[in-house]
């Protein structure tokens, strides 16, 4: 089934806060390996300039695969998760991540079209704090297989 | 350490050191935990065989993850990494079996951009085979 293009620009509302916190930022870091004390221990990411732990780049998935899927969810979008692959991921980031962040994730439909019968979705989703200080933006594109 | 690597240190051709990483099962449920992707193609065999795949297949994104972390133990300084973004072109099967699915990060400075950033492309292969395409990443160096 092929993709509406009227459905690129569609924004979803914004999602509930989510609250990064210490702990959580360690175990993705141990689940990725990654030994770094930027990533555990405050002083250390302190002597760094950052004001508390920070997280890995890749930490932003955790909370913006979520609010992607509010697109997969949306009855006009119409297209079948069994099938979703993810295609490609980037991220943007205006500043890492960081213990105490209270992040709102608002996705919006960047781009919609089939090729070959296989359905192609980019999805954006924007991180923000609470107070609107943009920290991270997630572009993952998803592939429907025909 | 010896400190976050800087501006002045890199020019275009500068190679980043070579990493080799495992994944286990055993890996992949940990990361599927701490990321929140519990898709079963990443721990059922039977899941994963149903829908062509070749077996159980490690998370693209926690491949990437890998990637990011070799840029970040060369740079020293994760917010550094200002852009980063990955195609998955092909999955990394994962055996049931204690040695797992080896993944090997290759990456090079591979353009000088204003404001002292740079761009790193990424080779990342696993078995031999190209697992990620159009991997890069921009970093900000002092």
């Amino acid at each position: 089934m092929a993709l509406d293009r009227e459905l690129v620009g569609r924004s979803y509302p914004p999602s509930a806060v989510y609250e990064v916190g210490r702990a959580k930022i360690a175990e993705f870091a141990t689940a990725i390996g990654d030994p770094s004390p930027l990533y555990r221990d405050a002083g250390a990411a302190r002597a760094a300039g950052h004001p508390d732990v920070i997280a890995p780049p890749t930490f932003a998935i955790a909370v913006t695969l979520e609010a992607a899927m509010v697109v997969l969810a949306d009855p006009e979008v119409a297209i079948d998760y069994s099938r979703v692959v993810h295609g490609e991921q980037r991220f943007a980031h205006h500043r890492p991540i960081r213990a105490g962040d209270r992040l709102v994730a608002t996705t919006t439909i960047d781009a919609a079209r089939t090729v070959a019968g296989n359905d192609l979705l980019t999805a954006r989703v924007d991180l923000t704090t609470e107070d609107g200080e943009a920290v991270c933006t997630a572009t993952s594109m998803l592939v429907a297989r025909a | 350490m010896s400190g976050p690597v800087r501006l002045a240190d890199v020019a275009v051709g500068t190679a980043l050191p070579e990493q080799l990483y495992r994944i286990t099962r055993a890996d992949l449920v940990r990361y599927a935990g701490a990321s929140g992707d519990f898709n079963p193609i990443h721990w059922n065999e039977r899941v994963a065989t149903e829908v062509g795949l070749p077996g159980v297949i490690a998370h693209g994104m926690f491949t990437m993850a890998l990637a990011g972390r070799a840029v970040t133990d060369w740079t020293g300084d994760p917010a550094a990494l200002v852009e980063f973004q990955v195609r998955f072109g092909r999955p990394v099967p994962v055996p049931d079996d204690d040695a797992g699915a080896e993944v090997t990060v290759r990456g090079t400075v591979a353009a000088l951009l204003d404001d002292g950033r740079v761009r790193v492309d990424l080779a990342v292969t696993s078995g031999g085979e190209k697992v990620l395409s159009l991997a890069r990443a921009v970093l900000r160096l002092l």
